[in-house]
């Protein structure tokens, strides 16, 4: 049976060249903090990857703290402002969306839980916050600005370079969560401006467990885990070298594909969603139009619900991912859909398509053939199938 | 790929099976004339099901079913079909969730509450039924459980509350029955139930 894996906003495989490096290096053993030579090549392995990684970002080496993933990176941002605000800090506010990933939003509701302020700004229906919305919210209490780069769910991207202008001018410091722009779009940390950057390797063919936080050198941080001087001090641990190497392996090549990489999947993108509108009466194509990352296709088609969509796909060998509430563990559908506006059976009846580099327009065609039967299917066992067209 | 870890399916062998060949189920224009239909389920959690059922001497003779909802949604009310057709109505009327999740071989913890909703679809179709053929219902109470002994409220006074709209909140059902005002040992179960309650009919 053919694999079609179209889950890569929540991993990607790694790239043949990541593989190959971490196989090649896989005997390096050495403690990257030691001074003796196996120390010294762990350490040479590590620069090298940060090297790669500012280069991406197009930032100052100096800035790249290394982590286990965004959850951290993300963590860390917002649990630094926790300390400063603990400290006396002047500003006290932070500024987010109702759209970040989770490991934002729980935190935020944590903060909140033990009596900071966070404000959320909205989103409209096609996932993208409005400026004048931080415009009104900003003031001269406000710490922190965090607004992800592109939505993971949606796809939708956000005008960062704008809301970090205004934050600056507010006075705040600015964070964004580029998790799932970084290798679909340009991040340009000089040109954006922004003071706080979240990345995870395997979201763009990198290993998994490695990630970053950059930082412009000189803003606030506070060490997330103490007990070492690695990182400067920020993040303790013994560094995980191989993971490490194989991150800046996949910034290398990122940086090396990007413009081709992003037409590339944008192409499929179109096709796949055009091949959908086509064949498939009543959808509705989720998140922005245009401002979206280029692999990323959410669709709902109502009067059907996403999980069982998602495995009679599973059955065909096609891999995507839902936004219903069986599939996420718990009883509602997806928050971000919901914070767009979209109704709640819309969302329950959403799948999630996001492409990578190893997709072909073969795939896409196999994915055009088995999905319209599939969606019939599971119409025409529906309930609330009079109610609408499908 | 190389690969030395071969996953299991989400859901056990007889649920899958269920999932890909659904048992009589709706079809588009076919001739079923039920002579009682239920629906329970609400869109809030993604779940909605109607079973249409043709009685005949006392016995559910054919039924048909539509579900809104997902694999172990889709595969619990095909299995309750299955164990449905022949039975009496008194039978089919104690047909309970764990039966169901039984012959499938269990269910994910998360999923027994939410999806298998097909009993209770089940017991409207035959309250309809009954209410139809203008014959008294002689199960509904004998099914009952009492929640609150203080106040002698049972799940089903309760579950018809909720179902009518009357009750949104604890507070309400407080309000309209007296439940846990007393010895106020239900509490706890009470609120559980009655939330699962506010999920499945709140619309």
């Amino acid at each position: 049976m053919r694999n079609v894996y179209l889950d890569n906003n929540a991993t990607t495989p790694m790239a043949k060249e990541v593989i190959e490096l971490i196989q090649d290096n896989v005997e390096l053993y050495g403690n990257a903090s030691s001074m003796h030579r196996s120390g010294r090549d762990a350490d040479t392995a590590v620069e090298w990857a940060r090297e790669q990684v500012a280069s991406l970002l197009n930032c100052d080496k100096k800035g790249i703290v290394f982590t286990s993933g965004a959850s951290e990176a993300n963590n860390f941002v917002f649990l630094t402002f926790r300390d400063l605000i603990d400290e006396g800090y002047k500003r006290n506010r932070i500024i987010t969306t109702t759209i970040e990933h989770p490991c934002i939003e729980e935190t935020s509701q944590y903060l909140i839980s033990r009596g900071y302020k966070v404000d959320f700004l909205s989103v409209d229906r096609t996932g993208k916050i409005s400026l004048k919305e931080l415009e009104e919210k900003l003031g001269d209490d406000v710490a922190l600005v965090s607004i992800m780069t592109g939505n993971n769910e949606v796809g939708t991207i956000e005008p960062i370079k704008e809301a970090c202008a205004l934050a600056h001018k507010a006075g705040a410091l600015f964070h964004t969560d580029a998790t799932q722009a970084i290798g679909k779009i340009e991040v340009d940390v000089k040109d954006w401006d922004v003071d706080y950057v979240s990345m995870s390797a395997h979201k763009f063919y990198g290993p998994k467990g490695v990630g970053a936080l950059y930082h412009r050198p000189g803003v606030p941080l506070r060490p997330l885990i103490h007990g070492g001087h690695q990182e400067s001090g920020f993040r303790a641990g013994t560094y995980n070298t191989l993971a490490i190497a194989g991150m800046g392996e996949a910034a290398r090549l990122a940086k090396l594909n990007l413009k081709e990489e992003a037409e590339y999947l944008w192409k499929l993108r179109e096709k796949l969603r055009k091949g959908i509108e086509e064949r498939i009466p009543n959808v509705v194509i989720n998140g922005h139009p245009t401002d979206c990352l280029p692999g990323t296709l959410d669709v709902s088609f109502p009067c059907a619900e996403g999980e069982s969509i998602l495995l009679y796909l599973d059955m065909e060998g096609i891999q995507v991912s839902t936004g219903s509430a069986c599939a996420t563990g718990s009883l509602e559908p997806s928050y971000v859909l919901l914070a767009c506006g979209v109704d709640v059976e819309i969302a329950h009846g959403s799948i999630r398509f996001s492409l990578g580099r190893e997709n072909t327009e073969e795939d896409i065609d196999y994915v055009l053939e088995k999905l319209p039967p599939i969606i019939k299917r599971v119409r025409m066992m529906s309930t609330r199938k009079e109610q609408n067209n499908g | 790929m190389a690969n030395s870890f071969m996953s299991q399916w989400v859901y056990t062998d007889t649920v899958k099976e269920h999932f890909m060949n659904p048992r009589n189920l709706w079809q588009d224009g076919e001739d079923f004339e039920a002579d009682g239909i239920g629906e329970v389920g609400s869109l809030a959690c993604g779940d909605q099901m109607r079973v249409g059922i043709k009685v005949v001497d006392g016995k559910i003779q054919d039924l048909r079913w539509l579900t809104y909802g997902c694999a172990s949604a889709i595969a619990s009310t095909s299995m309750m079909s299955e164990m449905a057709i022949g039975m009496t109505l008194e039978e089919a009327y104690h047909l309970t969730p764990t039966m169901i999740m039984d012959e499938l071989g269990g269910l994910p913890e998360h999923k027994f509450h939410c999806s298998v909703l097909g009993d209770k679809a089940l017991r409207a179709a035959i309250d309809d039924y009954l209410e139809k053929q203008g014959m008294p219902n002689p199960y509904k109470n004998k099914v009952a459980k009492v929640m609150c002994e203080c106040k002698n409220v049972t799940d089903v006074q309760i579950e018809e509350l909720v179902k009518a709209g009357k009750v949104h909140s604890f507070e309400e059902l407080q309000e309209l029955t007296g439940v846990s005002t007393v010895c106020g040992k239900c509490k706890n179960k009470i609120k559980e139930e009655l939330e699962e309650l506010l999920h499945i009919y709140s619309k």
